[in-house]
């Protein structure tokens, strides 16, 4: 009997051309959308195209489904996204970090909460649409690998994927470039080839994150409180309406003048104070991370060199990667990284290959 | 196996004799009832004769009912139609608990954007309101108060008629929703006592796309569209012909075969009720046993959301449902299993079974033998079966 595989659907090409690859690889494809907010909820335009969520994706869900013979569900994981990721952006941001939401929801619902539906249907496999690569290794462990379109490597925001989830995850796409999907959609004639997708915040859908957290404040009461601008050396410079609305090495939006650009260098969110200076003083050589997730490897005993990314469009910059008794890491940069930021992930590479990751803190 | 349809208060198969009745009006009569030539007369005709039928269902005088979209724009009308009628002297509502959302949401707009004001009564365990909940809440201020005949997710029956005489001391109108009533029990304006009245054809083997609203001679309500003399301007727009013929074709057969429909399906679902209860533990049953559409059986399944139970039934080609349908598929947590003040657990194990005129025993018999296997398997990876069983 053929294996059955749950793909996640977002009404993108992407998804839509990973569900046909799959069927044509001779898999019993069930396609899922994971219906994870309300416009209601998070405001922005419904009617926009090329996002998740909508009722005209979720139908261009269906109809690339029936094209491959499929059946097509929705699931409603709204109540789930709106604990395990929303509210924890919103908390990230109240706590002067500056959050992954992507990342918390492939961890959080994805490869869990998603699987264990693929598992109660008795789905053998899920699969996404990303642009990274699963292998077994010599030493039995399941790799995430960089898919080969460098444009869009999405293994970064995959570091927390267990080994179990990862032995049970298909990643079609790993081997293509973006056009070369966008071809095999045309080909065959999928309803989503030509459709504009979307790399912002899926449930900011102005990619407006501020205004979501005006909303959220007028909603559920306040995310951040009012302080002042410090500049490194002291000075008092200004106002601002809330640490929230700040992240580091952030340039604009300061309302202040000033001979010199200023940038965020840190957001005190205990003394209400958001410290400004000069972009010099945004480089630093170290952090330390939080929650690792092993992937390719067991947890090292001992300090090892890989190349470390610190944010989705970082270049992996070579570091000297210590493991601490308590579970975290200390990265080491030979040389400095511009605006490490806490709440944002450090992922580990040997070349292509995710060693792990874990949270800036 | 061939598929197994136990979906019936989502929609229904057309029956070939009323697609038959409706097909000369799509052809050679399709001419536009408000034409002056023997095309529109034809079609005029058909028309009036259909309205003519369905009144002689709901015992109402022709000229009180209106064809319309079907049951969402019936009810729209009758809510939003009357209050703002009536705006001006009276701007308070009251609806049922456990109403359809074509209530619902209209009766919300007007509180939320419209400044009205808005009464819920609430309901028993069994989903049926208690007239004296009416008589708490209603004012010479009330201008409308709705509540359902049948519910669509439980079945449950309501008392309409207590409720409506009520009302009428207090010189507000009644509507009740009969979507899910009609051509299954007997439904009567006179004798519910009711001033508005919503139906559908698509749920008892009639087109979608075609419903009606009794309007008591008397009664005022302002339109919601414009843009013609139309069903005497309260429903603009060309008459669907073949729709209203259709209606009334449907409504003439399930008026003819309501008794033993209703005793067949009450056999049936007893038998289906029985038999889940016999070869599974902690199923509970939703709504009345005794006041309900027979059809109707809803049942939660302790520890396991519906959601899953409904994507392993159709796997295994059973159409069953957890919620009501709605556009996206979302299943949402249901408001009429909350306001039953069945608890969240349950309430997210609930799944709805609706019978029809095709199901059969055998039918029921390949449930019985693939429901409770499915059940096992989501319990054996539940967490919260499991800390409820110890």
């Amino acid at each position: 009997m053929a294996r059955k595989v749950l793909v996640a659907m977002s009404g993108g090409v992407d998804s839509s051309v990973a569900a046909f690859l799959l069927k044509e690889q001779g898999y019993e494809i069930v396609g899922a959308h994971m219906k994870l907010w309300d416009y209601a909820e998070v405001g922005g335009d419904i009617y926009r195209d090329g996002r998740c969520c909508t009722i005209d994706s979720i139908t261009d869900c269906r109809i690339v489904c029936d094209a491959i013979d499929a059946p097509f569900y929705v699931l409603n994981m709204s109540k789930q996204f709106r604990c395990d990721v929303i509210d924890n952006f919103v908390a990230e941001y109240k706590a002067g970090r500056t959050p992954n939401p992507c990342i918390r929801c492939n961890t959080d619902l994805k490869w869990n909460a998603f699987l264990r539906k693929a598992e109660e249907i008795g789905c053998d496999f899920i699969a996404t649409g990303h642009y990274a690569k699963i292998e077994k290794r010599d030493n039995g462990r399941y790799c995430l690998r960089k898919g080969v379109d460098s444009t869009r490597d999405q293994a970064y925001v995959l570091w927390g994927i267990t080994q179990e989830a990862l032995a049970k995850t298909l990643m079609p796409l790993g081997g293509l470039n973006k056009s070369e999907v966008r071809q095999i959609a045309t080909k065959h004639d999928l309803r989503t080839a030509e459709k504009a997708e979307s790399r912002e915040i899926c449930f900011v859908a102005d990619d407006d994150y501020r205004r979501f957290l005006r909303d959220w404040d007028d909603k559920h009461g306040l995310v951040a409180a009012p302080g002042e601008i410090v500049h490194t050396d002291g000075t008092v410079l200004g106002r601002h309406e809330g640490t929230a609305y700040f992240t580091i090495g952030q340039r604009r939006g300061l309302g202040i003048a000033y001979p010199t650009p200023l940038y965020v260098q840190k957001v005190d969110v205990a003394n209400h104070r958001v410290i400004v200076g000069g972009d010099e003083s945004l480089f630093q050589s170290e952090l330390s991370a939080e929650g690792v997730n092993w992937v390719a490897i067991e947890a090292p005993g001992e300090p090892f060199e890989a190349e470390v990314k610190i944010r989705y469009r970082h270049k992996p910059a070579p570091a000297l990667v210590t493991p601490l008794t308590d579970g975290s890491v200390r990265v080491t940069f030979k040389q400095k990284q511009r605006a490490i930021t806490p709440g944002q992930s450090a992922v580990f590479f040997d070349d292509d290959i995710l060693l792990g990751g874990g949270v800036i803190a | 196996m061939e598929q197994v349809y136990l979906d019936h208060n989502a929609t229904t198969p057309t029956d070939p004799e009323v697609v038959e009745a409706m097909l000369p009006y799509l052809t050679g009569s399709f001419g536009n009832a408000s034409s002056v030539h023997q095309f529109g007369r034809d079609a005029k005709v058909a028309l009036e004769n259909a309205r003519e039928q369905v009144a002689a269902v709901i015992k109402c005088r022709p000229a009180e009912l209106y064809f319309t979209s079907g049951g969402t724009e019936s009810d729209n009308i009758a809510i939003l139609g009357t209050a703002y009628q009536y705006r001006k002297v009276k701007n308070h509502l009251i609806i049922g608990a456990t109403e359809h959302h074509a209530v619902l949401e209209p009766a919300e707009h007007l509180k939320s954007r419209e400044g009205f004001d808005l009464d819920i009564l609430p309901v028993d365990n069994e989903g049926r309101i208690v007239p004296d909940s009416l008589t708490d809440r209603i004012t010479d201020n009330t201008s409308v108060v709705s509540v359902m005949l049948a519910n669509n997710e439980t079945g449950t029956v309501q008392d309409i008629e207590p409720l409506a005489r009520i009302t009428h001391q207090y010189d507000a109108l009644f509507h009740t929703d009969a979507v899910q009533a009609i051509g299954k029990i007997d439904v009567d304006v006179a004798a519910l006592d009711v001033d508005l009245l919503s139906l559908t054809a698509h749920k008892i083997y009639g087109p979608k796309g075609v419903g009606a609203l009794f309007i008591r001679q008397g009664v005022k309500i302002a339109p919601l569209f414009y843009g013609g003399g139309h069903e005497k301007r309260r429903r603009p727009g060309t008459e669907n012909v073949a729709g209203a013929v259709g209606l009334a074709r449907t409504l003439e057969i399930a008026q003819k075969r309501l008794q033993d429909d209703y005793s067949r399906m009450s056999e049936l679902a007893e038998y289906f009720i029985d038999g889940v209860m016999g070869k599974i533990p902690d199923v509970h049953f939703n709504g009345s046993r005794q006041h309900r559409i027979p059809s109707t059986v809803s049942l939660s399944f302790e520890g396991i959301e519906g959601e899953s139970t409904v994507l392993s039934l159709d796997i295994k080609h059973i159409a069953a449902s957890s919620g009501s349908a709605c556009t996206s598929g979302v299943t949402e947590p249901s408001h009429v299993l909350m306001a039953m003040d069945v608890p969240p657990i349950l309430g997210q194990g609930a799944v709805r079974f609706s019978l029809g005129r095709s199901t059969t025993r055998e039918q029921l018999d390949y449930v019985l033998t693939e429901l409770p296997p499915i059940v096992e398997h989501l319990r054996s990876m539940s967490p919260i079966y499991k800390s409820i069983k110890q």
